[in-house]
């Protein structure tokens, strides 16, 4: 330490009755800049369309007469005959239902590996994203060669290891196989989201909960069990929730795998509407089908939120 | 007595053996001892805690609870309970089933360890906040429950890491006092790991003072304080820390209580010329800074005037000081360690 104190270089600063407020200065003007786009986007995209549902829900307009007239609930009662409706509602529900427990579970189990330490880790943690990487449609397409009735190589995997007795399987051909393999394919697309997901919630963990636990004397199952599911309870619900929704909203995968074959037995709410709207040109019926989608859509939207808000207060 | 926890020549490397964190320590407890490992952070104190825990494994040397080598046994079955520095409670479990969460994993049935935690919380003074959740508790309640959920395992051992430094500076006077009567109480042997050396001196009934990965003094707090073994401890001990005034080849040590207006001090004692710089009043005492000359080379020092020393003083003035020979220490000037007495001029 010296006890001779230098002076600082001088350096010339504005004075302060020259400053000025910058427009980075005006939050409540940049908050509004800001939102435009997404009010934009929401307003065009998701409200436009969705005004535009109901009014078509209720009117004749088809592709061959877009001219607007009123039909009341004459939409409704020919969507309602229809045995087609009935099965695509429930196929939309056990789909969403089954693969949901499947993504949970197994998303549960990828996390855990994801959040491990070993070699190699980055190869496996890739190679876990790509299916959620890959476009919809594409991997479909690979699926549904996977699923070939004539050229499968799952077919022919299981058919040289012995497990089947015949060489075909025609997985996209019949009833409850068909339903499988759309149930299979969500699952393999959406368990790495869920597994990302619930991997933060694993994470966010203190380390030392789990190592208190182990010196409280539990072991691996009720560590996972009464600590850490608990502890990320919230953000499970949230990849539950992000699954069913794209289980339920999602046409790709049946209309490219099955196109809701056999006998439109495969048909979701969203590919039927997408059939009978537009392949089919009954604008009316699609939309009436399509309004379907929207009270499960909003319940699964309070509940990830109340979800969120847990997570907050824990 | 017996031993409850003994470690033998652990080490601790990380990194492939490029960092030790725990280089080689030797250390015993007696049965009920208090005893506190103390240094400053990255000595390896925490670590050798989580060895003997349990949650690290020594990359050479042996964990003992109760005689026998425990090395690779997982923490549940060690006989230990630790308390955690953040406390780590299960945030979503109430207190009572936080209390409750060790008895459970043991498989003893419900009835019992109601009992127990029960017992556990009203022993800690927190029997009235059983159903409180983690979060609506404050600092000091908390601590109550992270104790409440080792004592009901009934441990051999308590290890404890810092569970004061998440108290403020006034709670954190009371709950020392606390945790000493409570461990009085329950009579188990603790390990209690920190880097304050108030907790240290208050707390223990032996210190075990760490740097670097290795124990440089096991001692009684008196001892440790006296009679430092090296530099470092010398100088990490006390507040503020020992005076070093280097003579030859030789530190000679005094503590700053020790350096006083040389009319006050009594029988053989080295004399010395005090240079002061700046006074500080600090609840009573007067913190004096200076510099000495005359005793070996000019050293920046800190004298220590109790309340009761009315000597007038003034800054930028050079008064006699001195030191009662009985309190000097000798140090070796390159190793640190402690050495033979040598002569110095001393007073009339």
């Amino acid at each position: 330490m010296t006890d001779t104190v230098t002076a600082p270089p001088e350096t010339r600063r504005p004075d302060i009755a020259e400053a000025r407020v910058r427009l980075s200065d005006r939050e409540g003007f940049l908050a509004w800049i800001f939102l435009v786009p997404t009010v934009v986007y929401i307003v065009a995209l998701v409200g436009v369309p969705f005004v535009l549902a109901i009014a078509y829900a209720f009117s004749d307009v088809t592709t061959g007469d877009p001219s607007y007239d009123w039909a009341g609930l004459t939409n409704f009662n020919r969507v309602f005959e229809d045995d087609v409706f009935w099965q695509s509602l429930q196929n939309t529900f056990v789909f969403t239902l089954v693969s949901m427990i499947f993504i949970v579970i197994l998303g549960k189990v990828l996390a855990n590996i994801l959040v491990a330490d070993f070699r190699g880790k980055w190869i496996v943690r890739f190679l876990v994203l790509l299916p959620w990487t890959t476009p919809v449609a594409l991997s479909t397409l690979s699926w549904k060669w996977l699923l070939h009735s004539i050229y499968s190589p799952i077919d022919w995997t299981l058919h040289t290891a012995g497990l089947i007795g015949s060489d075909h399987v025609y997985w996209l051909g019949r009833e409850p196989h068909a339903l499988i393999a759309v149930i299979a394919v969500h699952v393999w697309r959406l368990v790495p989201l869920a597994a990302v997901i619930m991997m933060v919630g694993l994470l966010s963990i203190p380390k030392d909960m789990d190592e208190a636990a182990r010196v409280d004397g539990a072991g691996y199952w009720r560590r996972m069990f009464e600590i850490t599911i608990p502890l990320t309870f919230p953000l499970i619900a949230v990849a539950a929730l992000f699954g069913a929704i794209f289980t339920f909203t999602d046409a790709a995968v049946v209309s490219v795998l099955t196109e809701g074959k056999p006998t439109n037995s495969t048909h979701v709410l969203a590919s039927w509407s997408f059939q009978r709207g537009i392949d089919g040109g009954d604008v009316g019926q699609g939309a009436v089908i399509a309004l379907f989608l929207f009270p499960m859509l909003l319940a699964a939207a309070v509940l990830i939120l109340r979800a969120v808000r847990r997570m907050e207060t824990l | 007595m017996s031993v409850a926890v003994e470690v033998k020549n652990l080490k601790k490397m990380y990194d492939g053996g490029s960092v030790n964190a725990v280089d080689g320590v030797d250390l015993a407890t007696d049965e009920g001892e208090y005893l506190v490992l103390l240094g400053p952070s990255g000595c390896g104190k925490t670590t050798l805690l989580r060895t003997i825990a349990g949650l690290e494994q020594p990359t050479e040397g042996e964990v003992l609870i109760d005689g026998s080598v425990v090395n690779g046994l997982p923490p549940r079955v060690r006989k230990i309970a630790m308390v955690f520095q953040s406390y780590a409670l299960y945030p979503h479990k109430t207190v009572l089933a936080n209390i409750v969460f060790p008895l459970k994993a043991e498989k003893i049935d419900r009835a019992e360890r109601e009992k127990k935690a029960l017992w556990a919380a009203d022993l800690l003074g927190i029997g009235h906040l059983t159903n409180r959740k983690p979060r609506q508790l404050s600092g000091g309640e908390r601590q109550r429950v992270a104790l409440a959920r080792a004592l009901v395992r009934e441990p051999h051992v308590f290890l404890l890491d810092e569970p004061l430094s998440n108290l403020d500076a006034k709670l954190r006077a009371s709950a020392r006092d606390e945790l000493k009567r409570f461990q009085q109480r329950v009579g188990t042997t603790t390990v209690y790991v920190t880097h304050d050396q108030a907790e240290a001196m208050g707390l223990g009934d032996r210190i075990a003072v760490m740097d670097h990965g290795r124990v440089r003094q096991v001692g009684h707090p008196v001892d440790v304080y006296d009679h430092p073994a090296d530099t470092f401890v010398a100088t990490f001990i006390g507040s503020p820390p020992m005076n070093l005034v280097k003579h030859d080849g030789t530190l000679v040590g005094f503590r700053p209580e020790h350096l006083l207006p040389d009319e006050i001090v009594r029988g053989e004692r080295v004399m010395m010329p005090f240079h002061i710089e700046r006074i500080e009043y600090l609840s009573g005492d007067r913190h004096v800074y200076g510099t000495v000359t005359g005793l070996g080379d000019e050293t920046r020092v800190i004298a220590r005037l109790p309340a009761t020393v009315t000597v007038p003083l003034r800054a930028d003035e050079t008064y006699e000081f001195g030191c009662e020979m009985e309190q000097i220490r000798f140090f070796d000037a390159d190793s640190g360690e402690r050495s033979s007495p040598i002569r110095l001029g001393s007073g009339p």
